[in-house]
C-alpha cells in the first residue's frame, strides 16, 4: 500500500471544506465522538444540515469566521491506499498557503463551482499547480445539483478549463462532476448523473498513478549530519548521513563531492545499520567514501557521470510570502534543503499576472506575487532545474532578522519560465 | 524498486530526515520523552537516524508525579539499556519553586502545570529545539501545526504567524531565546504508529495491553484507574475491569478502555473497529472546550 498526498484548491464558497468533510465522512474516517461534536456545532447553523466543513476548520478564528486560514492536514485511508490531504484556503491572500500545500503534493483537486465556471481564482490555482509541478490534476466541478445535474454545463466548463490548461502546459487532467454537499460522485456513484460513466472522485484517487520518476532521475544526496562515534568500538567510523532524494546509488559508484569538486568512491552504503549494495530514493542512508576528505553538512555527493549544476548566479521563479516587498539589493539567507548560503537579489525581471499569466515588468515583488529574479550567492549552490527535479530544484528564502520564511524559489537552468 | 517501499517506509524516511535536520541545525536539542508509545517510537527512529553514534540529544521527561509506575520503570530501563542521557524534571518542584497552585478536585490533573516545568527545563539547559511525538491526526489544532513549530521565549504558539513549510526544507533559524518544537511523526496516524511498532517489534510499557485493574466508573462511563492521586468518594462506582490504555498520560486524566487485547495484533484489530477517536476515548482534558488544545498550545504546551 502506498500514500497519495493531495491538495485541494478552490475559492471561498466552492465547497472545498465540505468536499473534504464528505471524503472523510463517507470513507468512515470520522469517529463517533467527532461526529457528535459536529452535530452539536451544526445545530447552531441556520439550515441545520450537518456542516462537514467543521471537520477541517481547526482554529477558533476559522470556526468563528467560517473560513480556512491555514493549511490543515487530514488523513484517511481505504483498503487500497493511504491519503494525506493538505487543505489550503482559497483566498488570494493565502496563495502562500496553497504553495506550501502544493510543494509536497502528488495531485491537486481544483474545485470549480458549476454555476460560476472557470473564474479568476481557477487561473491562480492552476498557475500554482503548474509552477509547483504537481503531476496530476483533478478538476472537480462541484454543485452540479444546483444546475440540474446538467451534462452540457459540465462539458462546457471542462472545455474552457482545457483552454486554460494548454496555456500552462498542464497535463494529466481528469474532470469529475460532483456535488460535495449531496455526495454525488465523491465516494458513491451518482444516480443523478447517468450520463457520467467515469470513476467517482475517491475511485480516481485510489487508482491514479503516482510518479515513480524519482528513481529514473540522477541520484541526489545532500549530507545532513556526519556520524562520528569516536568510541573504541567505532574508532575510525565516519559516515555521511542524509536522504537519497532521487535516483539510485550503488556501492562502488564513482562520485564527486560538490561544490568542492573532490572525486571519490562509495565504499559502503548503510540503511538501518545494515550494509546494502543498492539504495534508492527516498531512503535515509549513511554513506562511506574511499578517501578521507573534508565533507560537511550541506555538501552534495553526486555520481561523477550525472552531475548537477554548480553556480553562484541563479535564476529562479519566486513566490514572495512576506508583507515587506522584495527589492533588488535585498540580502537574504537561501536554504536549499540542508545547505544554507547568503544571497543577494541582483535584479527582478518581471512578475506574473496570476489571472492572465502576462509577464509584467516590475522591480518589486509584493506579498503573494510570483516573479522571476536573478540572485547571487556567497558560495556556489549545487542543484537541478526544478522542472527536471522537484527534490533538488526548490529552495526557500529566509529573512536574516525576523528568521521568517519569506519566499519559495524554483530554480531554472538557463531556460526561462514557460508561462505566457 | 519503490514498489517495495511501503507507506510505513515513507513515514519512517520522513521522520529520520527530520531528526537529522534537527541534529544538523540546532546547538542544543532535546527529545521530550513521556514513556508513551509515540515518544518510544521517536526514540526508535532516533536510533535509526544516528547509530552507531550517540544520540545528539538527551531524553527529557517532564514528570508530573501522577505517572503510572509501569511507565516510569520502563523509562528508566530504556534509558539505561541505550546508554543515553535521561533528564527528569518534576512538576512538584516547579510548583514549590514558583509557588503555583497544585491541581485540585477529584481527578487533579497536572497536565496544564507541565508547561511550567517544560519552560523551566528549556531555560535551564538552553534547549533550542524540543522534539515531541505529537501527531496531526490527534486533534484539530494540531492538524494545523508545522513540523518545525517556532515558539517564543514564553513557549507560545501563534497559529497566525506560522512559517510556510515547503518541500522537505525545514527552517530552524530562530532568535536567541526562542525555541522550536519539532514533530517528526506529524503525518502518522494512531494506526500507523501501532503498525510500525508491530513491524519493528518495539517494546512498550505493560499498561498498553489488557490487564485487570481497579477502576472508578465515572458517570459518563469512563474508566479511571484508582491510584493514590485520585480522591475517592463514598458513592463512587468501583469495579474491576479488563482494561488497557490507548494513550499514556497522567493517571488522573487518562482513562482506560475495556479491552481483551493482549497483543499488538489484537490492538490493531481493535483500532480498526474503534468508533471513538484516540483522544476522545481517553482524555478528560480535551473535553473542556472546543479549542482546549489550541489554547494550551498558545500558552506553551507541547
Amino acid at each position: 500500500m502506498n500514500i497519495l498526498k493531495f491538495i485541494t484548491a478552490g475559492s471561498v464558497d466552492d465547497g472545498k471544506s465540505t468536499l473534504i468533510g464528505r471524503l472523510l465522512y463517507d470513507s468512515k474516517a470520522v469517529s463517533h465522538d467527532i461526529l457528535q461534536t459536529l452535530e452539536r456545532q451544526s445545530r447552531n447553523k441556520a439550515d441545520g444540515e450537518l456542516d462537514l466543513s467543521l471537520l477541517t476548520d481547526g482554529l477558533r478564528a476559522e470556526r468563528e469566521q467560517g473560513i480556512t486560514i491555514d493549511v490543515a492536514y487530514k488523513y484517511f485511508s481505504t483498503p487500497r491506499r493511504k491519503f494525506i490531504i493538505a487543505d489550503a484556503p482559497g483566498h488570494v491572500q493565502y496563495t502562500r498557503n496553497m504553495i506550501t500545500g502544493a510543494s509536497n503534493a502528488d495531485l491537486a483537486i481544483i474545485l470549480i463551482d458549476a454555476r460560476q465556471g472557470v473564474v479568476e481564482q481557477t487561473h491562480r490555482h492552476s498557475l500554482v499547480a503548474s509552477l509547483m509541478g504537481i503531476p496530476q490534476i483533478v478538476v472537480a466541478v462541484n454543485k452540479l445539483d444546483l444546475v440540474g445535474y446538467s451534462e452540457e454545463r459540465f462539458y462546457k466548463i471542462a472545455a474552457s478549463y482545457q483552454e486554460l490548461a494548454e496555456k500552462l502546459n498542464l497535463e494529466h487532467i481528469t474532470f469529475i462532476p460532483i456535488s460535495a454537499l449531496a455526495g454525488d460522485n465523491v465516494v458513491e456513484p451518482s444516480a443523478n448523473m447517468p450520463w457520467y460513466q467515469g470513476p467517482t472522485l475517491l475511485q480516481h484517487l485510489e487508482t491514479v498513478e503516482t510518479e515513480a520518476v524519482a528513481e529514473n532521475q540522477a541520484p541526489r544526496f545532500q549530507v545532513q549530519y556526519v556520524i562520528r562515534p569516536k568510541s573504541n568500538e567505532w574508532h575510525d567510523y565516519r559516515g555521511y548521513a542524509g536522504s537519497l532524494r532521487s535516483g539510485v546509488f550503488r556501492r562502488g559508484d564513482r562520485v564527486v563531492v560538490l561544490p568542492a569538486g573532490i572525486e571519490s568512491e562509495i565504499v559502503a552504503i548503510e540503511v538501518n545499520q545494515q550494509q546494502v549494495e543498492t539504495a534508492f530514493a527516498p531512503q535515509p542512508l549513511v554513506l562511506h567514501l574511499a578517501h578521507d576528505i573534508d565533507v560537511s553538512r550541506g555538501d552534495t555527493i553526486a555520481r561523477l557521470d550525472a552531475q548537477p549544476a554548480v553556480t553562484q548566479d541563479l535564476e529562479a521563479t519566486l513566490c514572495w510570502m512576506s508583507e515587506k516587498p522584495l527589492q533588488p539589493g535585498d540580502k537574504l539567507l537561501l536554504q536549499h534543503n540542508s545547505a544554507t548560503v547568503k544571497a543577494i537579489v541582483k535584479s527582478i525581471e518581471y512578475r506574473v499576472d496570476v489571472h492572465t499569466f502576462d509577464r509584467l515588468p516590475d522591480d518589486k515583488l509584493q506579498l503573494n506575487d510570483i516573479g522571476f529574479v536573478h540572485l547571487r550567492t556567497a558560495r556556489p549552490l549545487v542543484f537541478d532545474a526544478y522542472r527536471q527535479n522537484r527534490h533538488s530544484g526548490g529552495f526557500i528564502l529566509v529573512n536574516e532578522h525576523t528568521h521568517d520564511t519569506v519566499a519559495a524559489g524554483l530554480l531554472e537552468c538557463a531556460t526561462e519560465l514557460q508561462v505566457g | 524498486m519503490s514498489t517495495h517501499f511501503d507507506y510505513l517506509d515513507h513515514l519512517e524516511a520522513q521522520a529520520i530526515h527530520i531528526l537529522r535536520e534537527v541534529a544538523g541545525q540546532f546547538e542544543r536539542p532535546a527529545l521530550l520523552f513521556s514513556g508513551g508509545k509515540d515518544s518510544i517510537t521517536l526514540v526508535h527512529l532516533a536510533l535509526k537516524a544516528f547509530r552507531p553514534g550517540k544520540l545528539p540529544f538527551p531524553l527529557v521527561h517532564i514528570d508530573t508525579g501522577h505517572n503510572f509506575p509501569e511507565v516510569i520503570h520502563f523509562r528508566d530501563k530504556l534509558a539505561a539499556s541505550l546508554g543515553e542521557q535521561l533528564i527528569v524534571r518534576k512538576v512538584e518542584d516547579t510548583i514549590r519553586r514558583q509557588g503555583l497552585k497544585d491541581a485540585v478536585g477529584k481527578f487533579p490533573s497536572r497536565n496544564a502545570l507541565q508547561t511550567y516545568t517544560l519552560l523551566e527545563v528549556i531555560e535551564e539547559f538552553e534547549f533550542d529545539a524540543c522534539i515531541g511525538g505529537a501527531r496531526r491526526d490527534e486533534e484539530k489544532a494540531r492538524a494545523k501545526e508545522r513540523i518545525f513549530s517556532v515558539r517564543d521565549e514564553f513557549g507560545q504558539w501563534d497559529p497566525k504567524r506560522q512559517r510556510p513549510e515547503l518541500w522537505d526544507i525545514y527552517n530552524g533559524s530562530i532568535r536567541k531565546g526562542d525555541n522550536v518544537r519539532v514533530f517528526p511523526i506529524s503525518n502518522w496516524t494512531e494506526l500507523d504508529v501501532w503498525s510500525y511498532i508491530q513491524q519493528e517489534n518495539i517494546a512498550l510499557p505493560a499498561i498498553y495491553f489488557s490487564h485487570s485493574r481497579n477502576c472508578i466508573v465515572t458517570p459518563a462511563g469512563q474508566l479511571l484507574a484508582i491510584t493514590e492521586h485520585i480522591n475517592l468518594d463514598h458513592d463512587d462506582e468501583i469495579a474491576v475491569r479488563e482494561v488497557r490504555f490507548r494513550t499514556v498520560g497522567d493517571a488522573t486524566c487518562t482513562a482506560a478502555v475495556e479491552s481483551p487485547a493482549t497483543t499488538i495484533d489484537d490492538i490493531i484489530q481493535e483500532i480498526l473497529l474503534a468508533k471513538i477517536s484516540e483522544r476522545g476515548a481517553t482524555r478528560l482534558d480535551d473535553r473542556l472546550s472546543e479549542a482546549a488544545m489550541e489554547d494550551r498550545k498558545k500558552n506553551g504546551y507541547f
